[in-house]
C-alpha cells in the first residue's frame, strides 16, 4: 500500500506524465489549429476594424465636406448678392436716366407741348379772324337788306303820292319856287310811276291757324253758298251772256272725277295698286310700250369712218359740212367784201384783159407772118385760157 | 213748288249749321271769349245747367258738325275744336273724354288736306299739356293717322303732322318709343330734305324731341340717317331753323361717346363755329351745347375741338352774351379743362380765364356763377402754373367772396369751396395767396397755410415779404388745436424764422414786455 501509494505517487505523476504524454501528441495539433483559429479570427477581426474605421472616417469625411460646402455657399451668396446688388443700382441709374431722358424727351416733350400751344395760339388767331369777317358780312348783309326794304318804302310811298308832282303851272309842295333845286323827293316823284287801282285783297278771317303756316299760302275757296244778285241787276249792254248763267257757270261746284275723288287709301284705289303690281311681276310682253316712233332711232349711232379719224378727233367735213366754203366771205363787213369781190374781178379782168390784148396782137402778127405756125399755138395758148 | 220749299229748309240748316260753325272759331280765337264759351253753351236740355255740363256744352255740340256732310264744316268745326284745345287744359280733357278722337281720326284717309291739317291741330292741341293727354292720344290710335299723313304731299299736312309727333314725344321716353314704332323717324328724315323752312324747322325740332330721352331712341334717329341732313342744314341762314338743328345735334351727341363721335364725322367743324358768331342769341346758346355735349365724353374729342380753334370760338361767344345764354359755353369749357393738364394750358392759352373771372362778377344768377367757378376750379387743379395763371387774373378774392357771401345758395357755396381747394392745393404764387390770408374763413384757411408752409422754407425773398406784409402776425394770431394740420403748418412756417420775430409777433407780446419792465429791477 505504501508502495502502492509511493506508486500511487510515481505512479499519479507517472499517470499525469503518460496522461500528458498523450496529450503532446496531440498538443501541435491543438497548437496549430489554435494558431489558426486565432489566425483566421485576427483577419476576420481586422477586417471588420477596416470596415468599421473605413466607415466612420468616410462619415467623418463627409460631414467636414458639407461643411465646407455649406461654407463655400454661404460666402458665394454673399458674394453674388454683393455683386448684383452694385450691378443692380448701376443699372439702375442707366435705367433711371434713359427713361427720364425718353419721357422727357418723347412722351411729355416740354419744347413739342409749346410749340403745340403756339399752335393753338395761332389757329385760334386765325379762327378769330375768319369769325370776325364772317360776323361783319353777315352784318353788312343786315344793312344792305334795311337800306333796301327803306328804298322799297320809299318808292312805293312815291307812287302812291304821285298826284303831288308839280304840273308846268303849279308847283308841286317839293318843289317849292324859292329853292334852288327840287327836293330829292320830287326826283324821285317824276321817276315814278303811279300805281294802278287795284282791288284791295279781302282778309279772310279764318286765315290764322290752317292758312297762317307759311307752307299754305292761299286760302281754300269755300263756297258755301251762290251768291244772291241784287234784285235790280241789270244785263250790261251788249252781246253779253245772262249773268245768272255765267254766275252759275262760274260757281259750278266741282265735280272731280271718281278717281280723284277717292283717296288713295280707299278699297278701290288699293286694288288697282295691286293690279298694277301684278302686272309688274308678271308682265305680258317685254318691250313694253315705247314712247315715240323715232325712240329706237337715238340708238343707231353713227360710226364714223376710218379715213377721217385722226389723232384729234373726226374730221367735220361729211357730217358738219360738205363744201368747201369760204366762211369769212359772210363775216368781214362790206366794203372789205366788196373790196376783195372787185380785186378779185378787177385781177381776173385785168387778166382776162391780157389775153385779150395778147390774143389781138398774136392774131394781127399772124396775118402779117404765116398764119400756120402761130394758129397752133393760139388755139393751144387759148384752149390753155 | 214743295221741292224747292224743301230744299229751301235743308240750305238754312246747312248755312246756320257754317255758320255757328265759323263762328266757334272765329270766338275760339280770342282767348277770352273762352271763358265765356265754355259756359254760355248749353246742353241738350237748356232747363239742366249744371256746372259740369255748361263746360262740355260747346264741345258736344261741335261734336256731330265734325261728320256733317258739308266739307267746309267738317273742316271748321275741327279747326274750333282745336283752338279750344289749345287755349285751355280743361276743354282738351274734355274732348278727350268725349270720345272725339276717335271720330276725329277714322275718317282721315279719305279727308282733303285741309281736314287733315285741323284734324292735326286738334292732336297737337291736346297733346302738348300734360303726357296723360298725349298717353289717351296714343291710345286712340292716332299715331298711324299721322303716319299717314307725314306720307301726304302737302307740305302744310306734313307739318301739322310733324308737329304734332313733336308735342307727343316731348313728354317722356315712352310716349317717344311710341312714336318711333309709328313709323314716324324716316319719314320726319324725308320731311327734313323738303325745300320749305318751316317743315324743316319743324321736322328738325321733332328729332330733337325724340332723340332727347334715351340712348336708344338717338340710336334709332341716327340710323335713318339724320345726322347728315341735319349737319348740311347748319349753313343754312334762317335762324329758327339752325336753333332747332343745332339743338337736334346736341340731343344726339349727349348720349354716349359713339353718337358723338357720329356727329363729329358728320364734318360740322368748322362750320358749327360760325353759329356762335350769329346774330341770334338761342343759336349761339345752342351751339355752345353742342360743342359741350361733344367735349365732354372723352380727351381726345376734346383735343379735337381744341385743334379746330372751337375753344376761341366759344371764349368770344361767351364773352359777346349775356345771362343764361352763356351757361352752355361755360361748361363747354370746364369740360375741356377737366380731361387733362395739356388741354386745360390751351384752355389758358386761348385767353378762357378773363370771361370767366367777368362772368362770376357780373352775373346774377347763381346756377351761372356755379358754372364758372366750376369751370375755373377745373382750369386751375392740374399744376402750379396752371394754379399760378388762374391766381394771377385775380380770380380768387372773388371766389372767397362768393363763398363768405351770406346769399349764396348752398350749390354755389359748395362749388366755390372745392373750386378754391382744389387751386390752392397747386398754388405757390405768393402774392396772390396774401390778400386771401386776413379773409379766408378757417375752412379755407389750411390750405392757404399749407401752402405758405410748402414754400416758405426754400425762398428767403419770400420769407421776408411775408414778415414785411403783415403775414407772419395773421399766422401768429391763428387758434389752432394741437395735433391738428393746421398747427403743423404753423409751426413748419415759424420754424422757418429765429425765435425772436416769432415771440416779436406772437399775440400779447407787448404786454409781456411790459411786464418785464415793470418787474425790473434797474441796476444801480
Amino acid at each position: 500500500m505504501a508502495a502502492a501509494s509511493c506508486g500511487r505517487e510515481e505512479g499519479g505523476s507517472m499517470a499525469a506524465l503518460a496522461r500528458l504524454q498523450e496529450r503532446l501528441t496531440g498538443l501541435r495539433d491543438e497548437y496549430f489549429l489554435t494558431n489558426r483559429a486565432i489566425d483566421e479570427d485576427r483577419k476576420i477581426q481586422y477586417k471588420a476594424a477596416v470596415k468599421i474605421q473605413r466607415w466612420f472616417r468616410a462619415c467623418s469625411v463627409r460631414a467636414y465636406l458639407r461643411h465646407l460646402r455649406k461654407m463655400a455657399i454661404l460666402i458665394q451668396k454673399w458674394w453674388r448678392g454683393y455683386l448684383r446688388r452694385k450691378y443692380f443700382r448701376e443699372v439702375v441709374e442707366i435705367q433711371k436716366t434713359w427713361r427720364g431722358y425718353y419721357v422727357r424727351k418723347y412722351i411729355h416733350n416740354f419744347y413739342a407741348l409749346k410749340k403745340y400751344l403756339n399752335a393753338v395760339c395761332l389757329n385760334n388767331k386765325l379762327v378769330r379772324h375768319e369769325l370776325q369777317k364772317y360776323a361783319e358780312m353777315k352784318e353788312n348783309e343786315e344793312k344792305m337788306k334795311d337800306l333796301e326794304k327803306k328804298e322799297k318804302e320809299k318808292k312805293y310811298q312815291a307812287q302812291k303820292m304821285h298826284y303831288l308832282l308839280s304840273t308846268e303851272q303849279i308847283p308841286g309842295i317839293y318843289n317849292s319856287p324859292f329853292r334852288k333845286s327840287p327836293d330829292p323827293m320830287e326826283l324821285l316823284l317824276r321817276q315814278s310811276k303811279p300805281l294802278t287801282h287795284r282791288k284791295q285783297q279781302v282778309k279772310i278771317p279764318l286765315a290764322d291757324e290752317l292758312y297762317g303756316w307759311p307752307t299754305c299760302k292761299e286760302p281754300p275757296a269755300f263756297v258755301t253758298s251762290l251768291p244772291l244778285l241784287p234784285a235790280d241787276r241789270q244785263k250790261p249792254q251788249g252781246p253779253f251772256r245772262n249773268p245768272a248763267e255765267v254766275l252759275r257757270q262760274r260757281y259750278k261746284p266741282v265735280e272731280p272725277t271718281l278717281r280723284v275723288r277717292e283717296s288713295m287709301y280707299s278699297p278701290p284705289a288699293k286694288a288697282r295698286e295691286s293690279t298694277l303690281g301684278k302686272e309688274w311681276r308678271n308682265p305680258t310682253h317685254d318691250n313694253e310700250f315705247l314712247p315715240f316712233s323715232s325712240y329706237h332711232k337715238n340708238y343707231e349711232k353713227y360710226e364714223p369712218s376710218l379715213f377721217k379719224s385722226g389723232k384729234y378727233g373726226q374730221e367735220a367735213y361729211g357730217t358738219k359740212h360738205f363744201r368747201e366754203v369760204y366762211p369769212k366771205k359772210w363775216i368781214a363787213d362790206k366794203e372789205e367784201r366788196l373790196r376783195q369781190l372787185e380785186h378779185f374781178s378787177l385781177e381776173k379782168r385785168r387778166h382776162r384783159g391780157h389775153l385779150i390784148e395778147v390774143h389781138k396782137h398774136l392774131i394781127r402778127m399772124k396775118e402779117e407772118q404765116d398764119p400756120k405756125l402761130l394758129s397752133d399755138s393760139i388755139v393751144s395758148t387759148d384752149k390753155s385760157q | 213748288m214743295s221741292q224747292r220749299q224743301v230744299l229751301q229748309v235743308f240750305e238754312q240748316y246747312q248755312r246756320a249749321r257754317s255758320q255757328f260753325a265759323q263762328a266757334v272759331a272765329d270766338l275760339a280765337a280770342r282767348p277770352q271769349s273762352i271763358d265765356t264759351l265754355r259756359s254760355a253753351g248749353f246742353g241738350p236740355h237748356p232747363a239742366c245747367r249744371v256746372p259740369a255740363l255748361r263746360r262740355e256744352g260747346v264741345v258736344c255740340l261741335l261734336r256731330p258738325l265734325l261728320l256733317d256732310i258739308v266739307p267746309s264744316v267738317r273742316q271748321t268745326a275741327a279747326l274750333a275744336l282745336g283752338r279750344l284745345a289749345d287755349y285751355d287744359v280743361g276743354l282738351a280733357e274734355v274732348i278727350v273724354k268725349a270720345g272725339i278722337l276717335p271720330q276725329l281720326i277714322c275718317v282721315l284717309p279719305e279727308e282733303n288736306r285741309y281736314y287733315k291739317k285741323a284734324a292735326a291741330f286738334v292732336l297737337r292741341a291736346i297733346a302738348k299739356h300734360s303726357p296723360q293727354l298725349a298717353q289717351a292720344i296714343v291710345h286712340s290710335g292716332a299715331l298711324e293717322m299721322l303716319a299717314i299723313c307725314l306720307e301726304d304731299f302737302d307740305p302744310g299736312v306734313k307739318e301739322g303732322a310733324s308737329w304734332a309727333f313733336g308735342y307727343i314725344a316731348r313728354h317722356n321716353a315712352e310716349l317717344s318709343q311710341a312714336v318711333v314704332d309709328a313709323g314716324a323717324v324716316p319719314l320726319l328724315v324725308l320731311c327734313i330734305q323738303e325745300p320749305e323752312i318751316a317743315l324743316k324747322r319743324i321736322a328738325a325740332s321733332t328729332l330733337s324731341d325724340i332723340s332727347k330721352h334715351s340712348p336708344e331712341l338717338a340710336q334709332t334717329v341716327v340710323d335713318a340717317g339724320a345726322i347728315a341732313h341735319l349737319a348740311q342744314m347748319i349753313l343754312n341762314p334762317d335762324a329758327k331753323l339752325k336753333r332747332q338743328v343745332l339743338s337736334a345735334l346736341s340731343q344726339i351727341a349727349k348720349h354716349s361717346v359713339d353718337l358723338a363721335e357720329l356727329v363729329v364725322e358728320a364734318e360740322i367743324f368748322p362750320v358749327v363755329l360760325t353759329c356762335l358768331k350769329d346774330s341770334d342769341e338761342y343759336v349761339k346758346k345752342n351751339g355752345a351745347t353742342l360743342i359741350r355735349e361733344i367735349a365732354k365724353h372723352t380727351p381726345e374729342l376734346s383735343q379735337f375741338i381744341v385743334n379746330s380753334g372751337g375753344v376761341a370760338a366759344v371764349v368770344d361767344c361767351i364773352g359777346s352774351c349775356r345771362g343764361t345764354i352763356r351757361l352752355p359755353g361755360i361748361m363747354a369749357l370746364g369740360y375741356v379743362a377737366a380731361h387733362s393738364e395739356n388741354l386745360s394750358m390751351a384752355v389758358i392759352v386761348s385767353k378762357g380765364i378773363p370771361p370767366l373771372c367777368a362772368c362770376l362778377v357780373e352775373e346774377h344768377e347763381d346756377h351761372i356763377k356755379a358754372a364758372a367757378a366750376w369751370a375755373l376750379g377745373q382750369i386751375g387743379r392740374h399744376t402750379t402754373e396752371h394754379a399760378r395763371h388762374v391766381a394771377v387774373a385775380n380770380v380768387l378774392p372773388t371766389l372767397l367772396d362768393i363763398f363768405a357771401d351770406a346769399g349764396s345758395s348752398e350749390d354755389l357755396k359748395a362749388k366755390t369751396k372745392k373750386a378754391l381747394k382744389n387751386i390752392l392745393q397747386k398754388c405757390t404764387y405768393l402774392p396772390a395767396l396774401e390778400p386771401l390770408l386776413h379773409e379766408a374763413p378757417s375752412s379755407i384757411l389750411q390750405y392757404i397755410i399749407g401752402q405758405f408752409s410748402k414754400v416758405l422754407p426754400h425762398d428767403s425773398k419770400a420769407r421776408r415779404l411775408f414778415v414785411t406784409t403783415g403775414g407772419l402776425k395773421k399766422v401768429q394770431e391763428i387758434k389752432a388745436e394741437p395735433g391738428s394740420l393746421l398747427q403743423e403748418y404753423i409751426n413748419t412756417i415759424n420754424n422757418c424764422y429765429p425765435e425772436e420775430i416769432v415771440r416779436y409777433y406772437s399775440p400779447g407780446y407787448s404786454e409781456i414786455l411790459l411786464e418785464r419792465v415793470e418787474n425790473y429791477q434797474p441796476v444801480l
